[in-house]
């Protein structure tokens, strides 16, 4: 094996081609970086086994780019483009570089972590598709988003936390000074003059602060109440504002019970919890929307007068004339006017083989325009088409979930009135069983619900998903939901799909070493002329193959070259005249030469390499296996018997998938879906939990609460394994948090807390619990 | 007791002005990006083309 230049790949050595690259795309890519005098690049960089690799793509799919342009209130052009590929800083250096040495070009920033690049540059100097193909040309992927409609949302929210953190933390750190003197006054005999200055200047800090620093947790508190339910932030928000109110009262009393410290400081690492998931969160979503971004399609309609133009798939009337490039994927539903081609709709119906559209055939959105560009009628769009049906269905399922309580919630439900109860006993109590003023009373009811304050509790979910979730995403694995680990954690049954999800979803050659050089230097000199993936799926096999001159290709049926001693033909059994009808099963190419025997190509959808291990250690672990596919009876047996899953079922519709989900959690299952086609996304909806490959569609990967990147199939192994261990690190650190509590609430109905004792047990049941949490960090 | 004055006073400014700097830094975009500027103080000067130049420093 040796390893490509340009993209790092490893080839076999005989594969290689030029001073060492895996494929024509490389070299050209290496001499234009070498050409820019940027040869360093390939000194600094490291390669990501798990981004995707450089490598560049002839046949991705057309974006027309300037359709996408913006412009800026300088008057110039700007571009929102996402980027796939980037491994490392030197991927940004070498893209920023490129770009800025560009003519017009005023700005190029790409954003390592949301691997977004913003282009800015002159409209009269430089245009938006040449820009992107100097990038494109290296390797990248670039797809246009709207900047207005992606993650808007969820940038401000983090900004509003880390504000209110920055407050909350300053505010924090400035009366523990104060309160260390206070605390140290005590024993030092410190005048009272002295004491109600600190707390004075205690209240001047921290009120503000509390005021400004809890309002995500009041507002999301206020809104629980409104709607009758009570979560954390209840608690959370009573104990802050009655802590900080005692404070106040305290001081103007000039008393010594001010708890300003408290409060603020568990504001602080309530804020410091929340942000830190949040930003866990919306890493995962944003890398999820990055990859949503391949639906950035657009349908291009011809009018009356034959002008192309290029319109919104929601915009697209019904009977209207629209134009499919080869090679696009289709955007409405409609009828074949003009063309031949073949279309992949594996991810619509699970089905491996290309198929073969004639005028008069019927195709719809989501499927993938293979060979020749077509023109089609529009018989529904938008609202109409099957993928919105799929969607709707989908919809209707993800309802039941929606009513999944998160288990900090649950928690809050029991724990709330507890507390606050107890609290009320505390101040009753004290008034009836002692004779002691009612402020004194009060003063140690609220002092039990500052020590049971759900610091520990709060913290408890939140720190355990932040490392979870970091840890699954340097596998390349996203979380999309906040219980998306909690429902994986109770699943016991796993759904697969076939296609795509068990299988790569792509053909390869059977035993390519059973052919003649010659065989194989004829059918790839044919096939490389050719986009089908069946064609590709040969050249991929056939790395040295080299162009024929004057090949011709009939969509849907074949290729064909006149050669000296007659017509090469390359393509389907009928287009080659093969009268043998057997073994035809699986698909299948043929060539077809003057004075030779024909010879046959066969290609199967290979399982992913760990797909036996994966399944094999789920059945050790006591899940439930269970194959769905769209796919033909024979395929699926096959790979069913070869992964020895006894209960499968072919031919599924998206209905199939569904109910067969329902009547499975009817019986008291949960049910753990991994799929990828828009067949599955009802069912991906239903589950109790579902995860998806990156390579799913769009819609697919909206349904699902976990996206994984890769070609392997193990990262569905190890999210279980994590939703168990955090799982099992969530129970304890619940079990120390009512541990802690089991010793000082009495402590607190006694009467015996004073504000140093409540600092110190909340720090340090806070720290416990973090340091708990942090063991998941560590690999086993 | 009049030093405390002042000492508070000055400890008080002192930790304002750093809330005030990181608001600003917030403001200004310096957390958007974590992870590239923790990469791009690698990058050399002396690599960078004067587009780039003009680019950093406009």
């Amino acid at each position: 094996m040796a390893v490509c230049l340009h993209c790092g790949q490893e080839t076999p050595a005989e594969k290689m081609i030029g001073d060492g690259f895996c494929c024509s795309g490389c070299e050209a890519a290496y001499a234009l970086i070498k050409g820019l005098g940027l040869g360093r690049y390939y000194e600094r960089r490291s390669i990501d086994p798990d981004a995707a690799p450089l490598k560049p793509e002839e046949d991705a799919a057309v974006i027309d780019y300037s359709a996408h342009v913006h412009s800026t209130k300088g008057g110039q052009a700007a571009l929102y483009l996402m980027v796939e590929g980037i491994h490392c800083a030197a991927c940004v250096w070498l893209i920023e570089t490129v770009l800025g040495r560009s003519p017009g070009v005023t700005k190029a920033r790409v954003n390592m972590t949301t691997r977004r690049l913003t282009l800015e540059w002159e409209p009269s100097q430089a245009e938006a598709n040449d820009l992107a193909a100097s990038v494109a040309q290296l390797g990248y992927r670039l797809v246009p988003y709207d900047p207005a409609l992606l993650g808007e949302e969820t940038q401000k929210e983090e900004k509003e936390l880390l504000r209110a953190m920055a407050v909350a933390g300053f505010a924090a750190g400035n009366v523990m000074l104060l309160s260390v003197s206070v605390w140290a006054g005590h024993s030092q005999g410190m005048l009272s003059v002295t004491r109600d200055l600190m707390h004075w200047l205690s209240a001047l800090i921290v009120l503000p602060a509390v005021a400004y620093a809890g309002v995500p947790f009041f507002r999301s508190a206020l809104g629980a109440l409104k709607n009758g339910r009570v979560n954390m932030d209840v608690p959370i928000s009573l104990a802050v504002i009655l802590a900080s109110a005692m404070s106040l009262f305290e001081t103007i009393n000039s008393g010594q019970h001010a708890y300003f410290d408290s409060a603020i400081t568990l504001l602080f690492f309530l804020l410091i919890g929340r942000y830190l998931d949040r930003r866990a969160r919306g890493r995962a979503r944003s890398a999820a929307e990055h990859m949503l971004a391949l639906n950035a399609g657009s349908a291009t309609v011809i009018d009356e007068k034959g002008e192309k133009h290029l319109v919104p798939p929601s915009q697209v009337a019904v009977g209207a004339t629209v134009f499919v490039a080869a090679g696009e994927r289709i955007t409405v539903d409609g009828k074949v006017i003009e063309g031949l081609s073949d279309a992949d709709t594996s991810l619509i119906s699970g089905e491996t083989l290309p198929q073969q559209i004639k005028p008069g055939s019927p195709v719809f959105a989501g499927t993938v325009n293979l060979t020749a560009p077509l023109k089609l009628k529009v018989t529904a769009s938008d609202e109409g088409t099957l993928l919105a049906e799929i969607v709707r269905m989908m919809e209707a399922a993800e309802q039941g979930r929606a009513k999944y309580v998160a288990l900090a919630d649950r928690v809050a439900r029991y724990y709330a009135p507890v507390v606050h109860g107890l609290a009320l006993i505390t101040f009753i109590g004290w008034l009836l069983l002692s004779d002691i003023a009612w402020q004194t009373a009060l003063l140690n009811a609220i002092a039990v619900l500052i020590i049971t304050c759900p610091c520990a509790l709060a913290l408890a979910v939140p720190v355990v998903q932040v490392i979870a979730s970091g840890r699954l995403m340097r596998q390349g694995i996203l979380l999309k939901t906040g219980t998306a680990l909690e429902r994986l954690a109770e699943g016991n049954v796993v759904v697969f799909d076939k296609t795509g999800t068990l299988t790569e979803g792509r053909p390869e050659l059977i035993n390519a070493a059973d052919y003649s050089e010659q065989d194989l230097k004829d059918a790839g000199a044919l096939a490389a002329a050719s986009k089908h993936p069946l064609a590709k799926a040969l050249l991929r096999a056939i790395p040295q193959a080299t162009p024929g001159q004057g090949v011709r290709e009939y969509p849907g049926q074949g290729m064909s070259l006149e050669g000296p001693q007659g017509e090469m033909r390359l393509g389907s059994r009928e287009w080659c005249k093969i009268d043998n009808q057997a073994d035809a099963s699986g698909p299948e190419i043929w060539l077809a030469r003057p004075n030779r025997e024909p010879i046959r190509f066969v290609f199967e959808d290979r399982l992913r390499s760990d797909a036996g291990k994966v399944v094999a250690t789920l059945k050790d672990k006591g899940y439930d296996r269970i194959l769905l596919s769209g796919d033909r009876e024979a395929v699926v047996r096959q790979v069913a018997e070869e992964l020895g899953i006894k209960d499968w079922q072919a031919h599924c519709t998206p209905a199939d998938k569904r109910q067969r989900l329902d009547a499975l959690s009817a019986k008291g299952r949960k049910v753990v879906m991994v799929g990828d086609g828009l067949n599955d996304a009802p069912a991906l909806a239903a589950a109790h939990a579902s995860l998806s490959p990156s390579t799913a569609v769009d819609v697919s990967q909206t349904a699902a609460d976990v996206v994984f990147q890769g070609r392997k199939l193990s990262p569905v192994l190890e999210a279980f394994a994590v939703a168990r261990r955090a799982d099992r690190l969530v129970k304890q650190n619940f079990a120390l948090a009512f541990l802690y509590n089991s010793i000082t609430i009495p402590l607190a109905v006694a009467g015996l807390i004073t504000p140093l004792a409540a600092a110190i047990a909340m720090s340090s049941s806070s720290l416990v619990v973090i340091g708990n949490s942090l063991r998941l960090a560590r690999r086993r | 007791m009049d030093t405390l004055i002042y000492l508070i006073a000055a400890a008080l400014f002192l930790g304002l002005l750093g809330l005030i700097a990181f608001l600003w830094a917030l403001r200004s975009g310096q957390f958007e990006d974590l992870d590239g500027a923790a990469s791009r103080i690698l990058f050399d000067d002396d690599d960078m083309t004067d587009s780039d130049d003009k680019k950093k420093n406009p």
